[in-house]
């Protein structure tokens, strides 16, 4: 079992016909992911990577039973992208583009408060189940199937962290990158909602940074809500008020407000394991098995 | 991107907030002719992107020539938390009888715009979040209807303005939301936004930061970019090779892909003992030359002992980044500093093949670069 994507889980490329889009789209396909068809606005009728194209999200997904979509568009017709494939209508889109227009993402967060599709993303890595499918830009062979659901907001970490994992023989159960943008569809409540319910993630964990409010609202959800152990990490201990660490979302303010320590506190006082080093992370989730 | 001062008020003019008599003046004798034009007493402020600049020194009052003269010569050519100063506004110094704060910016909780106003302007707004947050009346806007009027009316009253000048508070807040909204804001204020005793209400000061990602559809607000972005040479040389970068006071420089990994690595720096000397992500399928270009950004910072680097590659190849370091480090008679190496995720043996090793120390694990690197810096300092 796992969360999200399975083998199942029938995939629309949108924005196939770009580098990024067909090249990912080739890797999916190799991991063993179900991708269907590709949507790009006047290329419908050719084929990239093996699958069809169509002009249409809308009619990628009628033809082929389709569930899912990727976006790999770039940030200019990104949010577009992101509404038509909520439209089509999807039940999970995964947004790859980094570089969306933020007042884009807020019109796109207003959109998902009326609908039941789940977005992953945007500027994320996407989502995996290891062994079945993976939907993004994570290199599969980092993962292995297992027990531990995975959330975290950077990418390399997270393949830094599931490195650690794996190489202790802690496998997964799905992985999910959210994203190190300030508006982003899922959050950790969102991910930690699904691990909770899901009877094969035997334990999770979170990867969080500097900035914004998403991990003490993640604490105070597995204070109220959760049985599932819960291990922490929390990057960016010695970054400087006022300076963006690279993700538009990881700033701790001149007001203070964001900073790792508020964080780190939130999870300890949920009950939370928070490692200091990736072996750490390993160390607190050995002990849940 | 911030706008300066000026700019911003410009903006806001054009949009029919009222803002003071002002000009721009970049020697001494321009102040004191603007002065003269405008009339005293004027205000002559500094235009650097920093905040507190009155308390620093960069914000003087002029009441006749002697004082513009002393004041322009004070301001011109300081340096303001770490920024040259060769540009003041002389500006109408306006007669208030209350400050108010209004501004505009996105709810990252909410995922919503969220518009603001309070009686107490004047004072830095994040203190008066942290100390009496009710004192700051907030609207959150569904983007996609906008500031409704009566949001913006609400918003007022529930700020406790007074009444007499209500209907302009009212109105310059639904002008400043609808220049954030078409004009890709992050954050617009005015703070102060002066009452004067004719209850007139005037923009003194003027701030307005655009979203860098929606540069390609704000052509005026790119045009409007400046050279001074950063005070620090070395942030502006990573500004030009287009690196996400920031400078810190450590001796053990650090390069990383992935804006996580990199924090998570200088996190380990201190962890194990050492001292970040810079942020730097290289970011997603960088090329031999961004490597290269990387480490030489790297060496240029003179507090550098050692250097970690840290790749995990996803879509970043370790065989290129092993060119590059191979490429940056074979340029040099002598290595400035130290290079320990690890390289993990796609590609990664490749890389290893390919890499010079002796003109690195290669480590196996993230944990073991890093100590292995603090080791190395604390050597150079003793």
């Amino acid at each position: 079992m796992s969360v999200l994507v399975d083998d199942d889980t029938r995939v629309v490329v949108q924005g196939i016909t770009g580098g990024e889009g067909k090249f990912h789209a080739e890797q999916m396909m190799e991991y063993g992911t179900n991708v269907v068809a590709g949507a790009v606005p006047g290329k419908g009728g050719q084929a990239v990577a093996g699958v069809p194209v169509y002009d249409t999200v809308e009619r990628a997904a009628r033809e082929h039973d389709a569930d899912a979509s990727v976006v790999f568009v770039p940030p200019a017709f990104a949010g577009d992208a992101i509404f038509e494939g909520v439209d089509s209508p999807l039940d999970l889109v995964v947004a790859i583009t980094e570089g969306i227009p933020v007042q884009d993402m807020s019109l796109v967060n207003e959109k998902l408060n009326d609908v039941d599709t789940t977005l992953i993303g945007p500027n994320c890595p996407g989502v995996i189940t290891p062994g079945e499918a993976k939907l993004g830009i994570l290199p599969g062979n980092v993962f292995s199937s297992g027990s531990v659901g995975f959330v975290s907001r950077s990418g390399t970490l997270t393949y830094q962290i599931v490195d650690n994992l794996t190489n202790r023989g802690l496998g997964q159960s799905t992985a999910i990158g959210i994203g190190g943008d300030p508006i982003i569809g899922t959050d950790f409540v969102d991910a930690l909602r699904l691990f909770e319910a899901d009877p094969d993630t035997e334990v999770a964990v979170m990867c969080g940074e500097i900035g914004g409010e998403d991990e003490e609202q993640a604490a105070e959800f597995i204070d109220e809500h959760m049985e599932t152990p819960v291990v922490g990490f929390i990057a960016g201990r010695t970054a400087p008020p006022g300076k963006r660490m690279g993700h538009a979302g990881a700033i701790v303010s001149e007001a203070g407000t964001g900073t790792a320590e508020s964080k780190i506190d939130a999870l300890n006082d949920a009950g939370v394991h928070v490692g200091y080093t990736p072996e750490e992370v390993a160390d607190h989730v050995e002990k849940y098995r | 991107m911030k706008l300066h001062e000026y700019q911003a008020k410009g903006v806001f003019a054009d949009a029919g907030i009222p803002t003071p008599d002002s000009e721009l003046a970049e020697t001494v004798e321009e102040v004191v002719a603007a002065a003269d034009r405008i009339g005293y007493p004027v205000a002559v402020k500094a235009q650097v992107q920093v905040g507190g600049r009155g308390k620093a020194g960069g914000i003087e009052l002029a009441d006749d020539e002697d004082e513009a003269r002393s004041a322009a010569e004070s301001i011109l050519g300081m340096d303001l938390k770490g920024y040259h100063v060769d540009r003041v506004l002389v500006e109408d110094a306006v007669d208030f009888t209350n400050e108010l704060y209004v501004g505009v910016t996105m709810d990252r909780g909410e995922g919503k715009p969220v518009a603001m106003v309070s009686t107490r302007g004047g004072v830095d707004i994040e203190e008066v979040a942290a100390e009496d947050p009710d004192a700051i009346a907030r609207e959150h806007v569904d983007p996609s209807f906008g500031l409704h009027p009566y949001q913006a009316r609400r918003a007022v009253y529930d700020a406790g303005v007074e009444d007499a000048v209500a209907r302009d508070v009212a109105s310059v807040l639904t002008t400043l939301y609808q220049l954030w909204d078409g004009r890709d804001g992050a954050d617009a204020e005015i703070n102060p936004l002066m009452v004067t005793a004719a209850d007139e209400v005037v923009a003194a000061d003027a701030v307005f930061n655009v979203d860098e990602d929606a540069l390609f559809r704000q052509p005026e607000m790119a045009d409007m970019e400046e050279e001074s972005a950063s005070g620090d040479e070395l942030e502006r040389k990573a500004d030009e090779y287009g690196f996400d970068y920031v400078r810190l006071d450590g001796n053990v420089g650090i390069i990383g892909n992935g804006a996580g990994l990199v924090m998570t690595t200088l996190d380990l720096v201190d962890h194990y003992g050492g001292a970040p000397a810079n942020f730097l992500d290289v970011g997603g399928g960088a090329k031999a030359e961004r490597v290269s270009n990387a480490l030489d950004m790297v060496f240029s910072d003179p507090n550098v002992d050692s250097v970690v680097f840290n790749i995990f590659g996803g879509i970043t190849r370790g065989d290129e980044v092993a060119k590059g370091i191979n490429a940056a480090l074979e340029g040099f008679d002598e290595i400035p500093d130290p290079v320990v190496v690890r390289l993990a995720g796609t590609n990664a043996e490749e890389g290893m093949e390919i890499l010079n090793t002796d003109l690195v120390e290669v480590e196996s694990t993230l944990e073991d670069a890093v100590q292995r690197a603090v080791e190395l810096a604390t050597e150079v300092e003793a």
